[in-house]
């Protein structure tokens, strides 16, 4: 079963058209990726799922009902939720009001509740505390840090706190986009790992954009590939590597030999 | 030195206090605002009420402006708006002053959440511009809506009373003030660890985030915009009963400058700060006055001299705060606790 559906999906900005007939499908429970060189629309699409950019043609339908005319509000009370290529935490907040902040949309305090907090509102934030301490910062192992005010928190950590808000939000379908951009190996397998368990232990599809092969040819079930705003290539990891489409997307000449060939002096130069 | 606060429960943790020492001292603080006024003198009382209704109203701003990061030049109107509420109402209908000041906080917030509507498409310096058109509509109606708000010559009202106590005096006033001052400030600090206080923060740090985790900027910053206006209502209906006249020369646009001022100068985003900028602004300018007083039996020509220079010294004064400890006077008792809480270590 597909949970997340894309058809057709075509967007551009003036002349310039950043997708175009884009179709693509997230199977429930897998990892889904798409890759591409820079440029080719994957954080464009991104933005289409969740409701920044409206597509000029096209549909996206989630579990099955379409996503048109919906606020990015409304998609993250759905169960979409999503991390930003270029971190977007709150950098004046604590670690632990940033990931608090993710469960926003399951609680319900309203304004004179919180002014007193007393009785319910109480009762609602020690609910909270306690679900985001015992499940989300002892899983993803940032209790050390969860006083600490975001912005003095080495890249890594960041990325993980992001995660990690995006979690409390308990999504259906979690979106990250380059989660192990930047990072060193550590922190990469680190994060694989933590994709690994969410998929397994929570039950979430992921959806990830990510350009580190490794890592993706590694933990991805589902492979789409995208060029210049369209898709050239689906499927599972091994059909993907082996397609001449996307050999020549990413490096210019179908010809893999005489590529070898230019690529080696550089390699021992190195 | 501070150790051993580890905590049991999640309620002990997230709890304002959390330490003994925490309690005593705010103990202290509560205490001696009891005392002060039995120990005070007119002069002194009647400071202690103006700090008062600032606190009020600054902490409103701060909502607003230091949290949501809204920046507004409405505040004098919202309280405009309150004070000729309570004026309103207690001549014409002599409702007790409970009644009369939520209902001069509702009304407030009603307007504020007007002038907020522009807030979803424009930011910064053009909501400024936009809430400053707003705060002269206000002005407008004061003067001009003459069946209502009396005109030019304004309004004048009886004493705040409640079950025959009638608050005439400003030894009586304080009681009524600073109370509701201390309420108002505990009252924001209990929103800002709930989820619509974080929801303000988010959308002053990155609205875009604040969005994907389902917070509406809409309705979030209407909400804050009638809450901080709610505060200014309230805060400028205390005004109407503290001076018993309320004209339209009492709210005048350099009051909504005032209290950015205190916001900034106090340190934007901190309840503290918000209530040191409100006594620092209050404050100041009165010892700037006793300063002269005390100049002029050695130098006769002082108040000549130093009447001009008051006005240049307070701005000389915010300038210099804006430059040397741009997080504000939190900052400073910021790092005073920090030096008790290392003791005898030094950070």
């Amino acid at each position: 079963m597909n949970i997340l559906e894309i058809d057709q999906l075509s967007l551009s900005f003036g002349g310039v058209k950043a997708l175009e007939d884009v179709s693509l499908r997230v199977p429930k429970d897998t990892i889904t990726t798409i890759i591409g060189p820079n440029g080719a629309g994957k954080t464009s699409l991104f933005n289409c799922i969740s409701g920044f950019y409206k597509p000029q043609q096209g549909r996206i339908t989630y579990q099955g009902k379409p996503l048109d005319g919906l606020r990015p509000p409304k998609r993250a009370g759905l169960g979409l939720a999503r991390t930003f290529q270029n971190i977007a935490l709150f950098r004046g907040m604590t670690v632990l009001d940033n990931i608090k902040l993710g469960a926003h949309v399951h609680m319900k305090t309203g304004l004179l509740g919180s002014l007193v907090y007393f009785g319910r509102a109480r009762r609602e934030e020690m609910a909270v505390r306690e679900e985001v301490e015992r499940r989300i910062i002892d899983f993803l192992e940032i209790d050390h840090i969860r006083r600490q005010p975001v912005a003095n928190l080495p890249y890594g950590l960041q990325k993980r706190v992001e995660l990690a808000r995006a979690l409390a939000m308990k999504p259906e379908v979690l979106m990250l986009d380059e989660p192990v951009a930047g990072m060193n190996r550590e922190e990469k397998e680190d994060m694989a790992r933590f994709i690994l368990d969410i998929r397994e232990e929570w039950g979430i599809t992921i959806l990830m954009v990510e350009h580190d092969m490794g890592m993706v040819m590694d933990i991805s079930d589902h492979i789409a590939v995208l060029n210049f705003g369209k898709v050239i290539a689906e499927g599972d990891p091994g059909t993907v590597q082996k397609n001449p489409d996307v050999i020549k997307a990413y490096l210019g000449n179908s010809d893999i030999e005489s590529l070898r060939r230019k690529l080696n002096p550089n390699r021992e130069a190195a | 030195m501070r150790i051993g606060d580890a905590k049991q429960t999640y309620v002990a943790d997230e709890a304002i206090w959390t330490t003994s020492t925490q309690k005593f001292w705010f103990s202290i603080l509560l205490l001696g605002l009891l005392i002060f006024p039995l120990l005070a003198n007119s002069y002194l009382l009647y400071l202690g009420c103006l700090v008062g209704i600032a606190v009020i109203s600054t902490t409103g701003l701060n909502i607003l402006t230091g949290f949501t990061g809204l920046i507004s030049l409405g505040q004098a109107g919202f309280m405009g708006v309150g004070a000729y509420t309570v004026a309103w109402l207690s001549t014409n209908t002599g409702l007790p002053f409970p009644i009369t000041l939520l209902l001069a906080g509702l009304m407030a917030a009603a307007v504020g959440f007007l002038v907020g509507l522009p807030s979803l498409r424009v930011k910064g310096l053009y909501l400024a511009i936009a809430t400053l058109a707003a705060s002269v509509f206000l002005h407008f109606i004061f003067a001009e809506w003459e069946s209502v708000t009396g005109g030019m010559e304004g309004l004048s009202l009886e004493p705040a009373h409640l079950f025959g106590v009638t608050f005439r005096s400003d030894f009586a006033m304080y009681f009524l003030i600073v109370p509701l001052a201390v309420l108002a400030v505990l009252a924001a600090r209990n929103l800002f660890r709930t989820r619509i206080g974080r929801a303000f923060i988010a959308i002053r740090d990155r609205d875009i985030s604040a969005e994907i985790l389902g917070i509406p900027l809409l309705r979030y910053k209407l909400m804050s915009f009638a809450l901080s206006s709610f505060y200014a209502g309230v805060a400028g209906g205390l005004f109407a009963y503290f001076y018993r006249v309320v004209t339209p020369e009492s709210f005048p646009l350099t009051m909504s400058i005032f209290y950015l001022a205190a916001v900034i100068v106090g340190g934007m985003g901190n309840l503290l700060g918000g209530i040191l900028g409100a006594a620092f602004m209050t404050l100041v300018p009165e010892a700037l006055k006793l300063l002269t007083a005390a100049l002029t039996p050695f130098f006769p020509n002082a108040p000549v001299f130093m009447s001009p220079m008051l006005e240049i010294i307070f701005g000389a004064l915010i300038v210099g705060f804006l430059i040397f400890e741009p997080h504000g006077l939190a900052e400073i008792w910021r790092r005073v606790r920090r030096f008790f809480h290392l003791w005898p270590f030094r950070s």
